[in-house]
């Protein structure tokens, strides 16, 4: 296994990217979800992972993440094995990795700013009073004001819900972010405004951003490159501005949103 | 047609993988609440919610159970000129067996389905996905604080529904069989031993632990949807209770083994 370095030695290396995931496969059961995923991110870029439902794409992130383990190939983040990571080196590894779910994930139990302090409390040791401080700070790069810090996740709306997750996910500066579909459900000017937060706190941090979505707006928008997993591959990969001209069949059926093509609609 | 020695076996090997993904799940859970770290606010606020707001159903059931046994006692005991001896059984009956166990299948229902569909809920909402990106272990910070909180917290209401499953006998057998309301409780106190309390509240603490380690695997393993987190609460009540009686009724016998 590669030694853990620190961002900053990492930095330092020509070309290397911070996540690589090499030949990576996943089953469940009979079924091969993922069948030999090779993904490099390099440091600072934004990479847009696009495909149809039941792709593999949230199978995928959650193999980066370490929430799932591969049954072959290897995930490497700054150098270090995501999946032979254990007690405090992946709570260190962690630390550097920021994560907006889907559906937001906020805890219900909790209040919104209690959920952006959660790691800045429980793993960082930091008292009440400075988390709730930098949990506001936060809040206010997201566009919420102080106001919304002491409600409960129920009592606001799914828009707000996003961003506060966006704030959660930033609030300790983390090297690589994962986006799970960020503007699903969203309405249209919402999900561009989320667009617009999510671009500018990953240029302001500095952070790599992998993205999943299949919202083409939202991916030509916050990527640098995209690139598609159709049946458990990466098939195609290129820069955003290149994703309508592709040469690709699956790609042009895809981004067209035409139900003829090479893919089977998912009926 | 399936042969009836392949469902035999398939059901058996899917109960033995059941046992031991439940147990493994166990050992992970009394792991991480005897190591740290703590959540002691997490801790606290479950001993809450387990222990104080279960009182009522607890106290309620045991004032009946309690009422219900003087009157049966009384209505078996005068067949033979024995209705002397209400209150002794009464208090025997409830230190030993009935407190205990009302408050663990009490508890099954209130608290363990309850804890299943909370996890169960935060399984299907990525919230535990989240905790886990957030260097949170599940099992230090939802698990143990459940199962630290149960155990702490039966054996005082053990101690709760013995008191009032005696007063409930004593109620009935002082204003409704017209028992002495001294010499009843004289007695109850001259009879119930040290080991009678003892033996209640070893169960209840073994009683907390099951109630707790099934609300927390079955949420944890909950399927998707409305009807996964639902099937997570019933698995729950249903294991919890079953699992209540049984481990019941092996101490029962293991306490008279050795004369407890």
């Amino acid at each position: 296994m590669s030694p853990a370095l620190s961002a900053k030695e990492y930095y330092g290396l020509p070309n290397s990217p911070i996540l690589k995931l090499s030949s990576v496969e996943k089953s469940f059961g009979a079924k091969q979800v993922l069948r030999g995923v090779d993904l490099d991110v390099a440091p600072g870029q934004s990479l847009v992972v696009i495909g149809g439902s039941g792709s593999g794409k949230s199978v995928m992130l959650k193999n980066a993440l370490g929430l799932m383990t591969p049954d072959k190939g290897q995930i490497l983040f700054a150098g270090q094995d995501v999946t032979k990571a254990t007690g405090k080196a992946r709570e260190k590894m962690r630390a550097r990795i920021g994560m907006l779910f889907q559906s937001g994930a906020l805890f219900d139990s909790l209040t919104v700013w209690e959920n952006v302090a959660f790691r800045l409390i429980n793993s960082e040791g930091l008292s009440r009073r400075d988390a709730k401080e930098r949990a506001v700070e936060t809040l206010k790069k997201v566009r919420l004001g102080a106001d919304v810090a002491g409600l409960y996740p129920a009592e606001i709306s799914g828009g707000m819900q996003k961003r506060v997750a966006l704030a959660r996910a930033i609030t300790s500066e983390p090297d690589l972010i994962f986006f799970d579909e960020p503007t699903t459900g969203l309405d249209p000017i919402t999900a561009d405004a989320i667009n617009d937060l999510i671009l500018e706190m990953v240029r302001g941090l500095g952070a790599a951003a992998v993205t999943i979505t299949h919202d083409m707006a939202s991916a030509r928008k916050i990527a640098d490159e995209i690139a598609m997993l159709f049946e458990g591959k990466i098939i195609w990969r290129g820069p955003a501005a290149d994703v309508m001209q592709s040469g690709n069949a699956y790609v042009d059926q895809f981004v067209s949103g035409r139900a003829d093509g090479p893919i089977q609609p998912a009926l | 047609m399936t042969n009836p020695l392949q469902i035999i076996g398939r059901v058996t090997l899917g109960l033995f993988a059941e046992i031991g993904r439940l147990s493994v799940f166990a050992g992970r859970v009394a792991t991480a609440a005897v190591t740290p770290r703590w959540y002691l606010g997490e801790i606290l606020r479950q001993m809450v919610r387990i222990g104080f707001y279960s009182l009522p159903v607890v106290g309620l059931s045991a004032v009946f159970i309690g009422a219900a046994l003087a009157l049966n006692i009384y209505e078996g005991g005068s067949r033979y000129g024995a209705e002397q001896f209400v209150p002794n059984i009464v208090v025997l009956g409830i230190s030993r067996e009935l407190g205990a166990v009302i408050t663990g299948l009490m508890l099954a229902g209130r608290v363990s389905a309850g804890i299943a569909a909370e996890i169960g809920a935060m399984r299907v909402t990525e919230q535990i996905d989240a905790l886990e990106t957030l260097s949170a272990s599940p099992y230090r910070y939802l698990y143990a604080p459940r199962f630290l909180a149960a155990v702490a917290t039966l054996p005082l209401l053990v101690v709760a529904a013995n008191i009032i499953g005696v007063m409930g006998g004593w109620l009935v057998s002082v204003y409704g069989l017209g028992f002495d309301s001294t010499v009843y409780l004289r007695n109850t106190v001259d009879f119930v031993t040290r080991d009678d309390i003892l033996v209640g509240l070893i169960k209840a603490v073994l009683f907390g632990g099951i109630i707790a380690v099934m609300g927390c695997y079955q949420g944890d393993r909950s399927q998707a949807g409305a009807t996964g987190v639902g099937r997570a609460a019933t698995l729950s009540m249903v294991g919890a209770a079953v699992l209540v009686l049984a481990f019941n009724y092996v101490l029962s016998t293991l306490f008279v083994e050795i004369g407890l």
